[in-house]
């Protein structure tokens, strides 16, 4: 789950971590009034989107006085800002974060990930600040430098302070950075966060170490123990059907394509996609409707897909273990009946109680298409749909 | 032969009197798995299916010899459960459980370290020895007694490898979910290990997805040790980056994880990828007919 700049600079800011003062602007007024507050000679107003690459895209503007910034906080909200991480549609301007201006005196790069290759949360830092990490990667690998955390003991003063060292800091910084890495590790365990990137972190002229981003991503599986993080989710982010779909626990990813996809574990959900783009058609969603399923969420899971409005096929591809074929056939044709059928569903079932989902659907009386295996029936949806 | 787990194999059910696992517990008692005790807190003394039931772990290994357990245990208590059996030193743990907190996973693999069990999981469809034992959830009846290994981060498309396989008279020696979550017990490299000094494998089907650089590493360990002919597939060709495909560990970042990179590898090293899901089962007939292994694989 993702968050906005301003809510993840609230996080670090009760770990101790330093960061500017700011607050979030939904109106013009609003941006003026804190920006008053704040009264410092630079105001920074910055466009709250899910999505990097915000400065580059313009949606971070620097006021000299409060004209300013009322003129580029109508300017932003409601723009559709485009970054290299919202694809072309780009992403409305609906939330601003007034924050003070920082004399900036060198910026670095901080990322914190749970790495695969080593099962332990790593620390990466880098002199190159304010630049993409993953070009800094390709050109200059030797200038990123880890530190792998030891989850009994965590984040420990010496290996802060060695990639302080290793990032160039100031002598006379090591021990603010130092401390702002031990905060920012107990932020990003305690939170149960994946990934957080502070770029850029700052030096400042009177002397700070300074978070100026921070972009964090939590744990999808761990948000049942943060209610508060739960609570920051904003919904205008995301799609709508992905918010319905995961209101039942579904695994549902809208894509632009005409065929809609239900399918039984992820592997098998990504390969069905694949198989339909082989074939020539494009899937319109990644679905999977997981392990335990019950007929009420195999339901809901076809009203979502039957609500795009692009989807002029559906294809069902199961292959039962913890999943049971009668489950997903009872599920698909109440939905079915419910909400009416007005495409074309092609359906191939395969594994447990497989017979009993077969003959459920045959004496349904609801006209169903079935494949014998994957390659057959993403072939009869593709020739279906034209 | 097989790897894993045989038809001597105790079994132990971790959570085994919730819905899901009872369910598993009557199918896997069914296709012949010795199961030998189950454990639910509070529940000690009673019994499921036949099977005694204990309050912990330790007292199921004392009162059974149980060597191997499976957990289905719900995702919040999972990674406990996980501990306990590592800790009652059980040589095998299969977890199925999925959406167990990453960090938990981090927690777990430090704790396991020097210890003496392995760990295959979590969010896996468990381990089969085709005739022998089926711990997990994966159908019994797909599978065939046979002389093909099987390694998979999905357990759908398990399924669908092995489904291919059998219906082509091409039966398996063990098939092994090693589950789609970032951080797991056991990788492709460790399962390969077993299939390439298990003398009744002649041959390996892997199966990735995108995500990660496991697929990668197991390619170069491939070129440099694997004496078996190996057929891959990737599943997420056609997935967009940034997204999570479901599993959390399915996800392409930072342009890195790609199905396109992944075949790449496994091509370098001599493997032989299958273009789509459907021809798993075909394109491992081509590779082992090429090499000469094709009579020796047929289950007659």
């Amino acid at each position: 789950m993702n968050i906005h700049e301003y809510q993840g600079k609230e996080i670090l800011r009760q770990y101790g971590v330093s960061v500017p003062n700011g607050r979030v602007a939904f109106s013009p007024e609003e941006a003026v009034k804190i920006a008053k507050e704040l009264s410092t000679d630079v105001v920074v107003v910055k466009a709250q989107i899910h999505a990097g690459g915000r400065g580059k895209a313009g949606g971070v503007k620097i006021a000299k006085n409060l004209d300013e910034v009322r003129s580029y906080s109508k300017e932003l909200l409601g723009k559709i800002l485009v970054t290299h991480q919202t694809g072309p549609e780009g992403k409305e301007v609906k939330r601003l974060y007034i924050e003070e201006g920082s004399d900036i005196k060198k910026e670095y790069y901080l990322g914190v990930v749970v790495d695969r290759a080593t099962s332990r949360v790593t620390f990466m830092g880098s002199e190159e600040g304010g630049m993409d990490i993953e070009e800094v990667a390709e050109a200059t690998p030797e200038k990123i430098f880890k530190e792998i955390v030891d989850p009994t003991i965590g984040m420990t003063g010496f290996q802060a302070r060695r990639l302080a060292f290793n990032m160039n800091i100031p002598n006379n910084l090591i021990n603010k950075a130092a401390s702002l890495m031990l905060g920012i590790y107990k932020a990003f365990t305690e939170k149960d966060a994946s990934i957080l990137e502070i770029n850029p972190l700052v030096v400042t002229g009177s002397g700070d170490v300074v978070a100026l981003d921070a972009k964090f991503n939590f744990d999808g599986n761990a948000l049942y123990r943060h209610k508060d993080i739960v609570e920051l989710r904003d919904f205008e982010e995301e799609d709508p059907k992905e918010i319905q779909a995961s209101k039942y626990d579904l695994n549902y990813i809208s894509l632009d394509g005409s065929i809609g996809c239900m399918v039984n574990g992820a592997g098998l959900a990504m390969a069905t996609m694949d198989t339909i783009s082989y074939y020539g058609g494009s899937p319109a969603n990644f679905l999977d409707v997981g392990g335990g399923a019950t007929a009420e969420k195999v339901t809901e899971a076809f009203k979502i897909i039957l609500s795009d409005a692009n989807v002029k096929g559906i294809f069902v591809n199961i292959f039962g273990g913890i999943m049971k074929c009668d489950v997903i056939a009872e599920g698909v044709i109440t939905a079915a009946k419910e909400v009416g059928l007005s495409v074309p569903l092609v359906v191939r079932l395969e594994g447990t109680n497989v017979e009993r989902g077969k003959s459920l659907l045959n004496e349904s009386g609801i006209n169903i298409i079935t494949a014998d295996s994957m390659a057959d029936g993403a072939q009869k949806i593709v020739e279906l749909v034209g | 032969m097989s790897v894993y787990i045989n038809k001597e194999t105790k079994v132990l059910v971790q959570g085994i009197t919730g819905s899901t696992a009872l369910f598993h517990t009557k199918q896997m008692l069914e296709y012949g798995t010795k199961i030998v005790a189950g454990v639910t807190p509070g529940k000690g003394g009673t019994a499921v299916e036949g099977v005694p039931v204990y309050n912990t772990v330790v007292d199921a290994v004392e009162a059974t010899g149980c060597n191997v357990s499976v957990i289905y245990v719900p995702a919040p208590f999972a990674a406990d459960a996980i501990l306990e059996a590592v800790d009652a030193e059980l040589d095998l743990v299969i977890c199925i459980t999925e959406y167990i907190p990453v960090i938990d996973m981090v927690k777990v693999k430090r704790y396991m370290e020097g210890k003496k069990t392995r760990l295959v999981g979590p969010n896996c469809p468990g381990v089969i020895t085709a005739d022998e034992c089926k711990i997990g959830i994966m159908p019994g009846y797909i599978h065939k007694k046979g002389h093909v290994g099987v390694v998979s981060r999905s357990g759908t498309l398990t399924y669908e490898a092995v489904h291919q396989l059998s219906q082509a008279g091409i039966g398996q020696t063990t098939a092994v979910g090693i589950g789609g979550d970032p951080v797991n017990g056991t990788n492709f490299i460790d399962v390969l290990k077993e299939f390439n000094e298990d003398p009744e494998t002649y041959g390996v089907v892997m199966i990735g997805e995108i995500g990660g650089t496991a697929e990668e590493e197991a390619a170069e360990w491939i070129k440099a040790n694997m004496t078996k002919p190996v057929v891959g597939f990737i599943g997420g060709q056609t997935a967009p980056p940034g997204k999570r495909m479901g599993h959390a560990g399915a996800i392409i970042s930072g342009g890195k994880g790609t199905a396109a990179e992944k075949i790449k590898a496994m091509n370098a090293a001599g493997i032989e990828v299958a273009e789509t899901p459907s021809v798993i089962g075909e394109t491992f007939i081509k590779v082992i007919k090429e090499k000469g292994l094709y009579e020796k694989c047929k289950t007659h």
